[in-house]
C-alpha cells in the first residue's frame, strides 16, 4: 500500500499514530496533579516542536544518514526559511500558504549555492565549510548586513524579524484573522477536551505541522527504498567505485544536500507559521549542533531515528528546564534531610538553567556508548529478550525429551 | 598610513592567538589524528585559571583594625588580603597586580591534568573511530566543559586587569617617526604578540631540536611505521597532548585581560581557529601559524572605518569569505598536504 | 585497428621519464597483456587510459574517441569497466545491491534522479543482478553484506559488478595480487570462463606470468617506461629482449 513494503507501512502507520493522538498520550498525568505539572507534555507549543524538529532531522539524516556528510550548518537553512515566512506576512498575509511554499525555494536555493560550493570538499573539509557558511550566514543576519547595505530592513538584526501593524500586508482582506491561518483556519486556535482531572488540547497548528511531518517521514521512506537512495548509501560506502561504475558523484550528493535543505526551510517556514517572528540566533552554530545531537541520539541512517531524537531531545529540554529546587526537594523529601539535600545539590547543576549540560553529557554518553543511537538501543533490547526467549526454549527442549 | 599600521598591529595580537590555539589543534591532529572541537574549552580553560589566580590572590581574612574606628565608633573591620598579611602590604600588593602572568603557576600543571585526563580518559577511545564521531564527542565535551565553567563563574564575562606596569598604551608612531597621537598601542597587546612568538618558537624548536621532537614529526608524517619502530607512540602522543594543552591554556591565561572571559569563549575562538587550521592545511604547523596571522590582520584590516563605508560588517564575515576563497581555490589550504583528511 | 589505440604516449615526474613513446592496440574480442619487471611504467599507463593521470604528449583513443581528460564515470559510460588490486567494492551493502549499482549505472546513465520509485519494482534490473550472480556462483550470497566475505569472493563479486555492464572493454590491474595460490587459479578459470561465455575484450595489467600465459591472446612487455616487444604469449617465452629485461633483473 502507498508503495511501500509491509515493514515500512508499518512504521508508517505508527507514525501517523502517534502523531494523531500525540495530544492524548503526551497527557498522560491530571493537570493539577505535581507529575502533571512537571511531566506533561501535550502542550500545543511544544508539541509543534516535536514534530517541526523531527521534519527537520529527518531531513538532515537523508543528508548525514544515507551519505556520510556531515554538515555542520544545517540550522542556517532553517533560519533562512523562517526569514521567508516572515517577509511572506509582512508583505502578503497572514496566510501560511505562501509564506510555506517561499521559506522551502528560498532554503533551496541556499542549499544549491552553498551545497555546490562546500560539496567540492568531503570529509571534515566538507563540516567545517558548511560551518564556515553557516556562521557567516548569522553574522549577516545577526547585524542585519544586507539590510544595511541597501539601507533598509532584511533581517532587522538583534531584534529579530516580526510583523508590525504598519506592514503593507497587500493581499490582507477585510476581517481577516491577524495571526497565522490557512484559508481561515487560524493556527493557534485549539479545541480542549476535558475528562475528569485531565485536559487534552487538539489545536490547528500541532496538526497542520504534525501533516507536515508525516508527508516528509513518507518521502525520505521513498527515497530510503529508492535507486537514489541507494546511490547515497554507496556514496557513502565507496566513492571510488562509484564513479567507476559510470555514476557522478556531484549531481547525487547536490540533491541530497538540496532536498535536506528544503526540509530545514520547510521546518523553518512552519516555526514561523506557528509564531510569527524570528531571529538570527536560529541560525547559529549551536543550533546546528543540536540537529546534528537530535539525529544522533535517534540513530543516524534509520527512518525511525530522526523523530524519535527530536522528540526526545525536545521533550528533555521542556522537562529539564522546568526543574527547580523546589521541585528537587519535593522529590526527594522522603529521605533525611542531609541525604535530601545531598541528592538535590548533586542534582541540581544538571537541571533549571543546567539544561545544556546534562545535554552536552548526554551527546557525549551517546557517541560513547551508542553510536547507533536510540534505535540501536532499542534493537539491543529486543534482542536480549529475543535471546531470553529462545534459552528458555532451549530449555524447555531440552527437558521435555527427559519427562 | 599611520591607521594600516595600527590595525596591522591590532591583527597581530588576535592573528597570535589564532595562531596558537591552531598550532595545539595541529599538533593533536598531526600527532594522534583527531578533530578536537574541544580545544577552544583548552583556551578558556587557561583564562578561567587567570581568573581563578586572581581570586585566590584577593582571598581577605577580616580583621578588626583597632585604630580605625567606623561612624558609630566602634572598631572597623577591614579585609586584609592574605598575601598581604604574609609578604607585607607593599609585595602583597604587588603579587595580586601581577595576578595574570603569575597565573602560569597554576596553568601549567591545571592544563597538564586535564590534558591527561582527556586524552587518557575520553580520547584514546577514539583513535581507531570515524573523524565525525571524534567531532561529535569532543563537541559535546566543550559544550559540558562551558556549562561547567558557567556553573562556578557566572554567565558574564570576569574583567581580568593585567598589570599595571603594563596596563595603559604607549605611542609607536613616534618611535617609527610618525606624528604624535597616531599609532597608539596597547603595552599587554604587545608583551601577548612577544609572548605567543615565544611560544610558538618553543614549540617549533622542541619539535626541531629534541629527539621526542623527531619522534613526533615523525609520527606525523608516519604513524604507523613509528609505531612498528617499536617506539611507543603512545606515551608520546599522550605528552603531545598535554603539550597542545598547555599551549592553548597559557594563550587563554594572556588573553585574559585582552578579552574578559565568559563561558562561551572556547566556542567562540573554536570555531575561527578551525577555520584558521583549514586555512593553513590540516596537519601543517607552518601552516596554522601563518593562516592564523593572516586572517588575524586581514580581520582587523576590515574592520578600518575606510572598509566598512564600502562594505558595511565585513568585518566580521572576512575570515569566513576568506577562508571559502582559499579552500576552493587551494583545497588542501595554504601549506597543506596530499592526503590528509581525505576519506 | 584496436578498440583502444594508444599513440606516442609520454609521461614525466620531474626529472623520471615514467612513459616514454607508448603505442599500443588492443585488437576487438581478444585479451591483451601487459606486463613488465617492478618500475616499468605499468601503473603509470593504467593510470593514463583511466584519466587519472593526463600525458605530456601522445593520445589515448577508445573507439575512436579520446579518453583524456575524461572523468572516471564518463570513461565507464564510455564502455570501460576497470577492476582494481584490492577489490574496491560497496563494502557496507549487500551483494545484491552492489550489482544492482552497475545495472542502474548502464541503464540511466551517470545520474537520474529516480528517488521516489522503489527499488523493488525495478524488475528487469534485479533479474540481470540475479543472472550475473548465477554466472559468478554467488547467488546464494546475494543479501550478505559485501564486507563480511573472503577476499576471494570480494574479487569475484567485483569481477560481476563489471561484468553486468558489459563493457566493451574490462581493464584488469593484477587482478591476483596478495592472493593465495588457490584463489588465484580460481580467478584465473573465472576470467577463463567470462571469456569464452562472453568474450569481452580484457586488458590485463600483470606481474604473475603464470596468469599472463594462461590467459594472454597478445602480450606487450614494457620495460623502463617503453615497450619492449609486442607479440603472442609462445614468441614472448622465449624472446631475448624480454629474458634480459626480467631474468637479467633477477640475478642482480
Amino acid at each position: 500500500m502507498l508503495g511501500l513494503n509491509s515493514r515500512d507501512l508499518r512504521l508508517f502507520v505508527i507514525v501517523c499514530a502517534l502523531c494523531l493522538l500525540a495530544p492524548i498520550l503526551l497527557n498522560p498525568f491530571p493537570v493539577a496533579s505535581s507529575l502533571g505539572e512537571s511531566f506533561n507534555a501535550g502542550y500545543p507549543a511544544l508539541m509543534q516542536r516535536f514534530v517541526i524538529f523531527g521534519l527537520l532531522v529527518i531531513g538532515f539524516n537523508i543528508l548525514f544518514g544515507l551519505t556520510g556528510y556531515l554538515s555542520f550548518g544545517h540550522a542556517a537553512f532553517l533560519g533562512v526559511g523562517s526569514f521567508a515566512a516572515v517577509w511572506m506576512f509582512k508583505l502578503l498575509s497572514y496566510n501560511i500558504v505562501p509564506a510555506i511554499i517561499l521559506s522551502v525555494i528560498v532554503a533551496g536555493l541556499f542549499s544549491v549555492v552553498i551545497g555546490y560550493i562546500a560539496l567540492r570538499r568531503s570529509g571534515i573539509y566538507f563540516s567545517i565549510l558548511t560551518l564556515a557558511f553557516a556562521q557567516m550566514m548569522y553574522s549577516i543576519a545577526y547585524s542585519d548586513l544586507v539590510g544595511k547595505m541597501f539601507g533598509t530592513i532584511v533581517t532587522n538584526g538583534e531584534t529579530g524579524l516580526q510583523v508590525y501593524n504598519d506592514d503593507p500586508q497587500f493581499l490582507m482582506g477585510e476581517g481577516a484573522p491577524t495571526v497565522p491561518h490557512l484559508f481561515g483556519l487560524e493556527m493557534n486556535s485549539a479545541f480542549t477536551w476535558k475528562v475528569g482531572g485531565w485536559e487534552f488540547i487538539f489545536q490547528n497548528g500541532y496538526y497542520l505541522s504534525a501533516l507536515f511531518m508525516i508527508l516528509g517521514f513518507y518521502l525520505s521512506i521513498r527515497i530510503f527504498r529508492s535507486p537514489f537512495g541507494m546511490m547515497l548509501r554507496a556514496i557513502k560506502s565507496n566513492q571510488t567505485r562509484m564513479s567507476y561504475t559510470g555514476l557522478d558523484t556531484k549531481p547525487y550528493m547536490l540533491a541530497a544536500f538540496v532536498i535536506s535543505g528544503m526540509y530545514a526551510g520547510l521546518a523553518g517556514g512552519l516555526l514561523a507559521a506557528m509564531d510569527p517572528l524570528t531571529g538570527a540566533e536560529r541560525m547559529f552554530w549551536t543550533a546546528s549542533g543540536e540537529i546534528v545531537v537530535m539525529a544522533i541520539l535517534g540513530g543516524v541512517g534509520t527512518l525511525l531515528g530522526p523523530v524519535f531524537g527530536a522528540g526526545v531531545i525536545k521533550y528533555l529540554e521542556n522537562i529539564v528546564s522546568k526543574i527547580n529546587s523546589d521541585i528537587l526537594h519535593s522529590w526527594f523529601a522522603f529521605m533525611p534531610e542531609w541525604m535530601e539535600n545531598l541528592v538535590v545539590n548533586i542534582l541540581y547543576p544538571f537541571v533549571g538553567k543546567g539544561w545544556h549540560l546534562t545535554l552536552g553529557l548526554l551527546f557525549m554518553a551517546v557517541v560513547i556508548f551508542l553510536p547507533g543511537g536510540l534505535m540501536q538501543l532499542g534493537e539491543k533490547i529486543l534482542a536480549l529478550f529475543g535471546r531470553k526467549k529462545k534459552s528458555d526454549d532451549a530449555k524447555t527442549g531440552a527437558t521435555e525429551p527427559a519427562e | 598610513m599611520d591607521a594600516l599600521i595600527l590595525q596591522l598591529l591590532n591583527g597581530m595580537d588576535k592573528g597570535a592567538a589564532y595562531a596558537l590555539i591552531a598550532l595545539g589543534l595541529t599538533l593533536i591532529f598531526g600527532t594522534l589524528g583527531v578533530v578536537n572541537f574541544a580545544h577552544g574549552a583548552l583556551f578558556m580553560i587557561g583564562a578561567f585559571c587567570a581568573v581563578t589566580m586572581q581570586r585566590i590572590l584577593n582571598l581577605s581574612a577580616t580583621i578588626i583594625d583597632e585604630t580605625q574606628t567606623d561612624f558609630l565608633g566602634n572598631p572597623l573591620k577591614v579585609e586584609v588580603p592574605y598575601v598581604q598579611s604574609w609578604f607585607g602590604e607593599v609585595t602583597g600588593a604587588a603579587i595580586q597586580d601581577w595576578a595574570v602572568p603569575l597565573s602560569i603557576l597554576l596553568v601549567i600543571p591545571v592544563m597538564l591534568l586535564v590534558g591527561w585526563a582527556m586524552e587518557r580518559g575520553l580520547i584514546k577511545h577514539f583513535y581507531k573511530r570515524p573523524h565525525a564521531d571524534q567531532i561529535l564527542v569532543t563537541f559535546g565535551l566543550a559544550i559540558v566543559i562551558g556549562e561547567i565553567i558557567k556553573a562556578f563563574y557566572g554567565a558574564n564575562p570576569i574583567q581580568t586587569p593585567s598589570p599595571a606596569a603594563l596596563t595603559g598604551s604607549i605611542d609607536l608612531g613616534v618611535a617609527i617617526g610618525f606624528e604624535p597621537n597616531t599609532v597608539i598601542y596597547s603595552i599587554w597587546r604587545i608583551v601577548y604578540f612577544f609572548f605567543a612568538a615565544l611560544i610558538i618558537a618553543g614549540v617549533f624548536a622542541f619539535l626541531q631540536f629534541t629527539t621526542f621532537g623527531m619522534v613526533v614529526r615523525a609520527g606525523m608524517a608516519d604513524r604507523e611505521t613509528v609505531g612498528m619502530l617499536g617506539i611507543d607512540i603512545d606515551k608520546r602522543f599522550t605528552v603531545m597532548f598535554g603539550i597542545a594543552a598547555c599551549v592553548a591554556g597559557l594563550a587563554g591565561m594572556m588573553y585574559a585581560p585582552i578579552l574578559s572571559p565568559h563561558y562561551n569563549l572556547g566556542m567562540d575562538f573554536l570555531v575561527l581557529s578551525f577555520v584558521v587550521v583549514v586555512v593553513g592545511g590540516m596537519g601543517s604547523l607552518p601552516g596554522a601559524v601563518l593562516a592564523g596571522f593572516v586572517l588575524g590582520i586581514v580581520q582587523s584590516l576590515s574592520s578600518m572605518n575606510e572598509v566598512k563605508a564600502i562594505i558595511p560588517g565585513i568585518d566580521q564575515i572576512i575570515i569566513y569569505l576568506v577562508a571559502i576563497i582559499i579552500l576552493l581555490t587551494r583545497p588542501r589550504g595554504l601549506m597543506g598536504r596530499k592526503g590528509v583528511m581525505e576519506e | 585497428m584496436g578498440i583502444l589505440e594508444v599513440k606516442g604516449v609520454n609521461k614525466r615526474f620531474g626529472g623520471l621519464q615514467a612513459l616514454g613513446d607508448v603505442n599500443l592496440s588492443v585488437a576487438e574480442n581478444t585479451v591483451h597483456a601487459i606486463i613488465g619487471p617492478n618500475g616499468a611504467g605499468k601503473s603509470t599507463l593504467l593510470n593514463v587510459l583511466v584519466g587519472k593521470l593526463i600525458p605530456d604528449s601522445g593520445s589515448v583513443m577508445f573507439d575512436g574517441q579520446s579518453v583524456l581528460g575524461r572523468k572516471p564515470h564518463e570513461i565507464n559510460q564510455m564502455g570501460i569497466s576497470r577492476v582494481f588490486q584490492t577489490p574496491e567494492i560497496f563494502a557496507d551493502l549487500s551483494v545484491f545491491e552492489n550489482v544492482m549499482i552497475p545495472c542502474f549505472a548502464k541503464r540511466d546513465g551517470a545520474f537520474r534522479m529516480h528517488a521516489i520509485e522503489s527499488t523493488h519494482h525495478e524488475k528487469d534490473i534485479a533479474e540481470q543482478a540475479m543472472a550475473i550472480l548465477e554466472d559468478v556462483n554467488m547467488a546464494d550470497k546475494r543479501d550478505m553484506i559485501a564486507s563480511s566475505m573472503s577476499r576471494g569472493d570480494k574479487r569475484r563479486l567485483e569481477m560481476a559488478m563489471c561484468l553486468v555492464q558489459d563493457p566493451r572493454l574490462l581493464l584488469l590491474d593484477e587482478p591476483t595480487a596478495g592472493m593465495a595460490r588457490a584463489d588465484t587459479e580460481n580467478t584465473i578459470q573465472l576470467l577463463k570462463d567470462i571469456r569464452t561465455k562472453r568474450g569481452i575484450t580484457m586488458a590485463i595489467i600483470e606481474h604473475d606470468m603464470n596468469v599472463v600465459f594462461s590467459l594472454a591472446e597478445r602480450i606487450t612487455v614494457l620495460a623502463q617506461g617503453t615497450p619492449l616487444v609486442e607479440d603472442v604469449p609462445e614468441k614472448i617465452k622465449g624472446h631475448p629482449k624480454v629474458r634480459e629485461a626480467y631474468l637479467g633483473e633477477a640475478q642482480v
